[in-house]
C-alpha cells in the first residue's frame, strides 16, 4: 500500500462517518421541516405565531379574562396576565373554590406559545374541557366552559 | 372530519419510519466494516480476516435488533438503534485494531515467563459482550412490547416502573454500595467500583444509574407540583419553601459521601448533575439549578479544604498542571511537586536502594519478600520517603499527545500508535479515537452522541405521560453528562474521572446498561409517536385536540 493509497483511503472513511451523521440529521430533518408529501398534503403553510408579540390579527384571538361561570364564585374575573393559574381548595391557589367536589391542588392553566393550556393536576373528581376529561395537558379555546367540580369557568376576550 | 384527521396525521412527523431506520442502519453497518477494512489494509495490504468474524457478526446481531424493533415498536424512533450501532462498531474497530497491536507483546511476554498484563484490549471479549448487550436489547424490547391489554404476562413497560419506585431506588443504592462489601466488592485499578459475580467482574454503577433516574423521576412526578408552583418570589428568581429543599439536601449529602468514600469527583457530578437536571425538567425552574450548581460549588470546596481529602486536591492540580508529574511526581506538604521519574536522581537512588534490599531478602532466602520489594515502584518509594503524596499524569499527557499527533485529520485508522497510552482501549479510547480520525473523526462521534442525546429528549418532549417525560428526559440528560465527564477528563477540560465512555469503551456492563437504556428510550418513543387512539364520538373539537 502506497502512502498516498492509505490517505485516500483514510479521507474516504473520514467522508463516510460525515455522511453518516448527515444521513441521520436527513431522517430527524422532518421534525424541523416537515416531509415534502406531508407539506403539499397540508393547506397553505400558516407562520405560526411568535410568543412573545403575535400579530394584530392574531392577537384579537388570544383571551383576556378568565370568568368564572357557575358555582359559589360566578362572576369572579381574573386578568390574564400570562402567569400561571392554580386552581384548587388549597388556600395559596391563584383561584380558591370552596367546593367539596374540588381537590385541594386541582387544576392549573398557563400560557405556551400564545396558547392557554390546561393541565389536571392529579385531582380525584376530574376536570373537564367542553365534555372532555383532560387526562393531559390540553389547549383551551376561548368560551369552551371548564369544569372543576361544582364551579365552571371560561376564557374570554 | 376523517379527511382532516387524515391531514394532520400526514403533516406529524409521528409516523413510521422504519424503511429510514433500516437504511441507517445499513449505513452504520457499512460505517463498521470500512472501520475494519481500513484496519487491515494499513496494516497489512488486504482485508482482514477479522472483518468476518467481527464486522459480520455485528451486522447479524443489529439486523435481528432491528425486525425486533420493527415489530414490537413500530412508531419507534429511527434513529436510535442506528447510532448506536454506528458507536458500537467504531468502538470494536478500535479495540480489534488496539488488539491487534498489543497481542504479540502479550504472547512474548507469556513466551518469556513474565508477568501479563490483565487489562489489555480484547476484541473477542468485547464481541462477546456487544452480543449480550443486543440481546439485552431486543429482550427488553420484546418485554416492554405494545400489548392492548395491561395484563398481558410480562407486560413490563417503563411506566410500569413508576409503581416500584421506591423499590427500584432501593435497589439503585444496594447496587452502589455493594462494591464496599468486603468479599463481594472487587477493586481494579486503584478504583473500587467492582463486584466479583460467577467469575465475572462487573461495574454495577452503571445499572444504578439508569434505576436512579426511575427512581428520581418516580419521586419528582409526585412532588413537582409543590417545588414549582410554592415559594416566595425574590426578584427574577422564586425561591422554595425550605421543607422543598429537603431532597436536594439528601442528595447532595449522599454525593459529597461518594467523593469522601470513593474519591471520586466523576461519579459525584454524575449523579448530583442527574438530579438537578430532573428536578429542573420537573420544575422548570432555574431556581433550582442555580442552588444545585451552588451546593456543588461548596461541596468541591470543602472537599480541597479538609486535609485528607489529598486525592481530590492532586486530581485537581494534575488537571491545571500535569508536566512535573510525568511518569511520576509526588505533591509535598508546602504544595510544590517534586518530580520522581526515572531520569531523575532520586528515583535512580531510591530504585539502587530497593535492588539492594531486594537482594538481602534473596540472600536470606526470603523470595517472596524479595519479589514484593521488586514490584514496590521506585517513584512512589522515592515519595513516601520525602512524605508526598505519588501521583502519575503520563497517561493523561499521552492521550493528550496522541491527540496532538492526530490533528485535524488524523493518522488513519491502524496507522498510528494509539496504544501507547495506558488504558487506551477503555478510559482513553476517545483519545485514540482522536490520534487515528483526527478532530473531523471526533466530531462525527460527538455528533453521533448529541444525536442520541437529542432524540432521547425530543420522547420527553413528545411523551404524554409526566413520568415519562420526566424518565426520558434523565436518561438522555445522564448519557450526556458521562461522556462529558469523561471525554472533559481525557482532554483536559475538566479533572480526569475514570468512567466509561458509552458504547465505545471495553467494558461488559457498560454496553449492558447502554443497550438497556437503548431499549428504554425506543419503547418510550414508541409510544410517544404513535397516533392517539380515535376518539369515539365524532366531534372535530375533540378529535384535533386528540391527535396532536
Amino acid at each position: 500500500m502506497s502512502e498516498f493509497t492509505l490517505t485516500l483511503i483514510k479521507l474516504a472513511f473520514l467522508a463516510v462517518l460525515w455522511l453518516f451523521v448527515i444521513a441521520a440529521v436527513g431522517v430527524i430533518r422532518a421534525d424541523l421541516f416537515g416531509s415534502k408529501a406531508a407539506a403539499r398534503a397540508a393547506q397553505p403553510p400558516q407562520r405560526a405565531a411568535r410568543p412573545s408579540r403575535p400579530p394584530r390579527a392574531q392577537r384579537s384571538n388570544v383571551p383576556t379574562k378568565l370568568v368564572v361561570v357557575q358555582g359559589e364564585r360566578a362572576g369572579t374575573v381574573i386578568d390574564l396576565t400570562g402567569a400561571p393559574i392554580s386552581i384548587g381548595r388549597a388556600n395559596d391557589s391563584t383561584l380558591v373554590v370552596t367546593d367539596d367536589y374540588a381537590s385541594g391542588r386541582h387544576a392549573r392553566l398557563y400560557a405556551q406559545d400564545g396558547q392557554w393550556i390546561v393541565e389536571d393536576l392529579g385531582s380525584t373528581n376530574g376536570t373537564y374541557l367542553g365534555r372532555t376529561r383532560v387526562s393531559r395537558p390540553m389547549p383551551v379555546p376561548p368560551g369552551v366552559p371548564i369544569r372543576i367540580g361544582k364551579t365552571v369557568i371560561e376564557l374570554r376576550k | 372530519m376523517n379527511q382532516l384527521g387524515e391531514q394532520i396525521r400526514r403533516q406529524l412527523p409521528y409516523q413510521r419510519r422504519n424503511a429510514a431506520s433500516l437504511a441507517l442502519l445499513i449505513f452504520a453497518m457499512v460505517l463498521t466494516l470500512s472501520a475494519f477494512a481500513e484496519v487491515g489494509l494499513a496494516r497489512d495490504g488486504q482485508i482482514p480476516a477479522g472483518l468476518f468474524g467481527y464486522g459480520g457478526g455485528l451486522v447479524v446481531l443489529a439486523l435481528a435488533a432491528y425486525f425486533v424493533q420493527a415489530k414490537f415498536a413500530p412508531y419507534a424512533d429511527p434513529l436510535l438503534l442506528p447510532l448506536a450501532v454506528a458507536l458500537n462498531g467504531l468502538g470494536l474497530a478500535m479495540i480489534y485494531r488496539l488488539d491487534l497491536d498489543t497481542q504479540p507483546n502479550r504472547r512474548a511476554a507469556a513466551a518469556a515467563g513474565q508477568q501479563v498484563l490483565k487489562d489489555a484490549a480484547d476484541a473477542p471479549s468485547q464481541l462477546m459482550w456487544t452480543f449480550v448487550g443486543i440481546a439485552l436489547f431486543v429482550a427488553a424490547v420484546l418485554i416492554m412490547r405494545d400489548t392492548n391489554r395491561t395484563d398481558a404476562p410480562l407486560s413490563f413497560t417503563p411506566k410500569t416502573a413508576q409503581r416500584y419506585t421506591y423499590m427500584i431506588g432501593l435497589g439503585a443504592i444496594i447496587l452502589l454500595l455493594l462494591p464496599i462489601v468486603p468479599g463481594v466488592g472487587a477493586e481494579i485499578n486503584g478504583a473500587r467500583v467492582w463486584i466479583n459475580v460467577a467469575g465475572f467482574s462487573v461495574q454495577p454503577g452503571e445499572f444504578a444509574k439508569l434505576m436512579l433516574v426511575v427512581f428520581f423521576a418516580g419521586y419528582l412526578v409526585n412532588k413537582r407540583q409543590a417545588m414549582s408552583l410554592i415559594g416566595k418570589k425574590i426578584g427574577p428568581l422564586s425561591l422554595p419553601r425550605a421543607r422543598d429543599l429537603g431532597p436536594i439536601m439528601v442528595i447532595w449529602l449522599f454525593c459529597l459521601g461518594v467523593l469522601f468514600m470513593q474519591k471520586d469527583l466523576g461519579t459525584a457530578l454524575l449523579y448530583f448533575g442527574l438530579f438537578v437536571s430532573m428536578l429542573y425538567i420537573a420544575t422548570q425552574r432555574v431556581s433550582w439549578v442555580l442552588i444545585g450548581v451552588g451546593l456543588l460549588a461548596v461541596g468541591v470546596f470543602i472537599a480541597t479544604l479538609l486535609p485528607f481529602m489529598g486525592h481530590v486536591n492532586q486530581r485537581i492540580d494534575i488537571w491545571q498542571n500535569p508536566k512535573p508529574y510525568f511518569d511520576g511526581g509526588c505533591l509535598l506538604e508546602n504544595g510544590k511537586v517534586e518530580p520522581v521519574n526515572p531520569d531523575t536522581d532520586i528515583y535512580k537512588q531510591y530504585d539502587e536502594e530497593l535492588e539492594r534490599k531486594a537482594a538481602e531478602y534473596e540472600r536470606a532466602g526470603d523470595t517472596g519478600k524479595a519479589e514484593q520489594t521488586r514490584l514496590i515502584g521506585p517513584g512512589w518509594y522515592a515519595c513516601s520517603k520525602l512524605g508526598g503524596e505519588y501521583s502519575d499524569s503520563a497517561q493523561l499527557m499521552k492521550g493528550l499527545f496522541a491527540l496532538g499527533e492526530g490533528g485535524v485529520l488524523g493518522t488513519g485508522l491502524g496507522q498510528g500508535e494509539p496504544w501507547r497510552t495506558p488504558l487506551s482501549f477503555s478510559d482513553f479510547i476517545f483519545d485514540s479515537l482522536g490520534e487515528e480520525l483526527g478532530l473531523t473523526g471526533l466530531m462525527v462521534v460527538l455528533l453521533i452522541y448529541a444525536l442520541i442525546v437529542q432524540r432521547g429528549m425530543k420522547t420527553g418532549v413528545a411523551a404524554r405521560d409526566p413520568f415519562l417525560k420526566l424518565f426520558a428526559g434523565g436518561v438522555s440528560f445522564v448519557l450526556a453528562l458521562q461522556v462529558f465527564v469523561i471525554v472533559g477528563g481525557v482532554t483536559r477540560l475538566i479533572p480526569l474521572t475514570g468512567l466509561t465512555t458509552p458504547f465505545l469503551s471495553q467494558g461488559g456492563s457498560s454496553l449492558m446498561a447502554n443497550w438497556i437504556l437503548i431499549a428504554i428510550l425506543v419503547r418510550m418513543s414508541h409510544d410517544a409517536r404513535k397516533p392517539a387512539p380515535q376518539a369515539i364520538q365524532d366531534e372535530g373539537m375533540t378529535q384535533i385536540v386528540s391527535t396532536r
